[in-house]
């Protein structure tokens, strides 16, 4: 089974090679090197960390809504962002983006690890995710009012709203190695994760650390969703219908679901951003609107039909 | 050997334990017997390590089945039970497939505990503590959701179970089967052991504690299986 979503990966990898903004003909070398393989490759980075956070958040709060976007860390990687771009970094040293989003991520895991406290539980995990992300939501309102002008106000939104499109490969490149040691961190949770299903006393009574996993889920988490948002902007959605998209073919054991969620996150978002880029040739829009969009417009009414029939 | 002594417990503000002591040996089962509130599933989570007084857990010798086990995910039989195989960090097949025999549920095994029958669920729940193979069992209420019969059948594996020569610990509200099967009552009210005597002798102390009057009823009542 993970073959074949392995399989699907990669026909969809190549595909998103040969589909570009509003054309389908294979580009010459240049868009191809310079913007083609790099949206290819941060689709997949991103979009495989998400589904797998996703996968890692669902297991270790018991909870089959929670997302990346819960803890509020891909909240405080935009708010990183969105500084760096308003004192106007950005242009003066153009990984400042990249480099405040990914301080915002670190900054963010750190408050999150403190409000949860010395021994986190799911429901402490959960509280501490919704204050800092209510933290990020406040100060981020802040920045946005504070815009130096009208076009950064409008560059700061759009760039919020996630995409793939245009992003160097070196920003690429800076982003990878967190977004795979999050994924290393979150993969080695198996184990923990699965005795976590009969609830946190038992799990520690079968000799699980709790309180270490879920800081480790936490970290994890920040680094893997966090980079990816720190490069990409926040893009819903995708860690929250991973998991439901493979639990009927995967079973629920949420150990089980690891492996194969990577693989399904970047093939929803690389999916995803293919359907953005042929969106201009079917229907009038003027450019491609950003991935986060439509991952939100059909992540949502999916997920209500899949936890309907996933009801009892 | 399993035990504490002199062990007192605040939760929360109000004293759980009041100096607690309690000592078992190998082969032998004791119920805990007593009122909601005394205490018992405390004493069984101090036993298991779980408390930061004691610990930290023994998952290789000790199996802890919580009272309501229930699974956040629609995991199988087997998923269950081979939950038990993690303090030996193997997924061994044989120990798994032998604890869902003994505890009647083979046939289940790939049924999802979320839609079998509440008693079905306990078996499953059970199965996973037999699978660690440990050298204690503390078992919170794991006749609950069962039939009479099928109370009478688990009860007698783990009477079984003792006297191959492991540890039972069991909280047991069915007085009736406490006396029939375990070797020890021990009653707590208040936080407090108020007796801890060979099972054939405790009825009266049992009686007291919940503050039950008791004698002979000739009235017609089911007899355990012979």
């Amino acid at each position: 089974m993970t073959l074949w979503l392995a399989l699907l990966l990669a026909i969809l990898a190549a595909l998103s090679l040969l589909i570009g903004d509003a054309t389908l003909a294979l580009p010459d070398g240049l868009i191809f090197w310079q913007l083609r393989v790099p949206r290819m490759l941060l689709g997949l980075l991103v979009g495989g960390g998400l589904g797998l956070s996703g996968a890692v958040l669902q297991g270790a709060l018991r909870n089959p809504l929670a997302d990346p976007g819960l803890l509020g860390i891909t909240g405080t990687a935009g708010l990183g962002a969105v500084i760096a771009f308003y004192w106007g970094l950005g242009v003066a040293f153009p990984p400042a983006l990249l480099v405040g989003g990914l301080l915002g991520a670190g900054v963010g895991s750190a408050f999150l690890l403190g409000f949860a406290g010395r021994a986190p539980s799911g429901p402490s995990l959960i509280l501490a995710g919704v204050a800092v992300s209510a933290i990020a939501a406040a100060l981020l309102a802040l920045a946005l009012t504070m815009a130096p002008n009208p076009f950064a106000l409008a560059e700061i939104t759009f760039w919020l709203m996630g995409g793939l499109a245009d992003r160097p490969l070196w920003q690429v490149a800076l982003a990878a190695p967190a977004i795979l040691l999050g994924g290393a961190i979150l993969v080695s949770l198996g184990r923990g994760l699965d005795a976590l299903s009969l609830g946190e006393e038992t799990a520690r009574s079968l000799g699980v650390p709790v309180a270490r996993t879920l800081r480790l889920a936490a970290v994890g988490t920040a680094f893997a969703a966090g980079a990816g948002a720190a490069v990409a902007g926040s893009i819903g959605f995708v860690g929250l219908v991973v998991p439901h998209l493979l639990r009927p073919w995967f079973g629920e054991r949420p150990g089980a679901l690891l492996p194969a969620a990577p693989l399904a996150g970047a093939a929803l978002l690389l999916a995803a951003d293919m359907l953005v880029r042929i969106a201009p040739l079917v229907l009038p829009l003027s450019a491609a609107p950003p991935v986060g969009v439509l991952t939100a417009l059909l992540g949502a009414p999916f997920l209500v039909a899949v936890a309907r029939r996933g009801a009892p | 050997m399993i035990g504490v002594s002199h062990l007192s417990v605040t939760l929360g503000g109000r004293v759980v334990l009041h100096d607690v002591s309690l000592e078992m040996a190998p082969g032998e089962m004791v119920a805990l017997c007593g009122p909601n509130g005394a205490g018992k599933s405390t004493l069984l989570r101090a036993l298991a390590g779980l408390l930061p007084e004691i610990g930290p857990p023994e998952p290789c010798r000790v199996a802890w089945l919580p009272q309501g086990a229930r699974s956040a995910w629609g995991l199988t039989v087997e998923q269950v039970a081979t939950l038990g195989r993690i303090p030996h960090r193997d997924q061994a097949v044989a120990p798994v497939t032998r604890a869902l025999q003994l505890c009647g549920i083979e046939a289940l095994r790939c049924a999802r505990v979320d839609r079998i029958s509440g008693g079905e669920a306990r078996r499953a729940m059970l199965a996973r503590t037999f699978a660690t193979e440990p050298e204690v069992f503390l078992l919170d209420e794991p006749t609950a959701d069962l039939d009479p019969a099928a109370s009478h059948e688990i009860m007698r594996l783990l009477r079984t179970t003792a006297d191959a020569g492991r540890m039972v610990v069991i909280v047991l509200h069915a007085l009736d089967l406490a006396l029939r099967y375990a070797d020890r009552v021990v009653v707590m009210a208040d936080g407090r052991v108020t007796a801890d005597l060979p099972a054939e002798q405790a009825l009266p102390a049992a009686a007291a504690a919940f503050g039950l009057p008791f004698g002979t009823d000739p009235a017609a009542r089911l007899l355990p299986p012979c």
